[in-house]
């Protein structure tokens, strides 16, 4: 938690991160840009995944489709913020000469829209309409 | 044949190029995200709260596409700079903002 606030500093104080070690080849900081936007995606993807479930299945009854649509884009907010966040430390370890940080972020995010998926189908396939 | 003096150095696997297009995809899949918000609040009937984060909607994606431009802007040099923290944080702040109005919206 230390560890993010730090981070979450950051963000704002470019100067901060080119203060420490060097700066890595220009390519890798790229690709690390590309991985930001990639997740950057994925959170959009979930919002719109919220707007899609909201409006596309009405006959839902409303705490389903609103517990749906609200866990969707609380999915996508947690992705943004994880987007940044795994981007400054990965800028961070590059500059330092380090390992990339690992994450069981990816593995977390997979299993909640597996699961949001299941409970899609069984929800539309049981018709819980109100 | 001689290069030119004035030819930069390109670097062959298209990096920035790639970069740009990047950048391209994330602003056009939050237009998408904006097409299905502004779609949302004309659903629900006229109400003050739909229409207001309907439109916050449409600002945050003009928003978010004046921070795409001014990346790939940067993109254009050989070498280009890193990414700065600022850009990120706030293209991150506006798909979180999205997702508020959003949760406006389904509410």
């Amino acid at each position: 938690m230390i560890e993010f606030i730090r981070n979450v500093r950051l963000w704002f104080m470019p100067e901060e991160i080119r203060e420490e070690g060097a700066t890595p080849d220009y390519r890798f900081s790229l690709a690390n840009e590309r991985t930001f936007l990639a997740w950057l995606r994925t959170a959009l993807a979930l919002i719109g995944g919220g707007f899609a479930v909201d409006q596309f299945l009405p006959d839902l009854r409303w705490g389903w489709r609103v517990g749906l649509a609200l866990a969707l884009l609380a999915a996508g907010v947690l992705c943004a913020f994880r987007a940044v966040n795994h981007w400054v430390r990965c800028e961070r370890a590059m500059r330092r000469g380090e390992d990339l940080p690992v994450s069981r972020f990816p593995a977390v995010l997979g299993l909640v829209v597996a699961v949001v998926a299941i409970a899609m189908v069984v929800v539309v396939l049981l018709g819980w309409e109100g | 044949m001689t290069p030119r003096p004035d030819a930069v150095e390109r670097d062959p696997g298209l990096q920035p190029e790639r970069t740009r297009l990047a950048w391209r995809r994330t602003t056009l899949t939050g237009a998408a995200v904006a097409v299905l918000a502004a779609k949302s609040a004309l659903h629900g009937g006229p109400s003050a709260a739909g229409a207001v984060a309907g439109a916050l909607c449409a600002v945050l994606w003009l928003g978010f596409l004046g921070l795409a431009h001014r990346r790939i802007h940067d993109l254009v040099a050989a070498r280009p700079l890193v990414l700065t923290p600022r850009i990120a944080a706030a293209a991150v702040l506006c798909t979180i903002a999205l997702a508020v109005c959003g949760a406006v919206l389904v509410l």
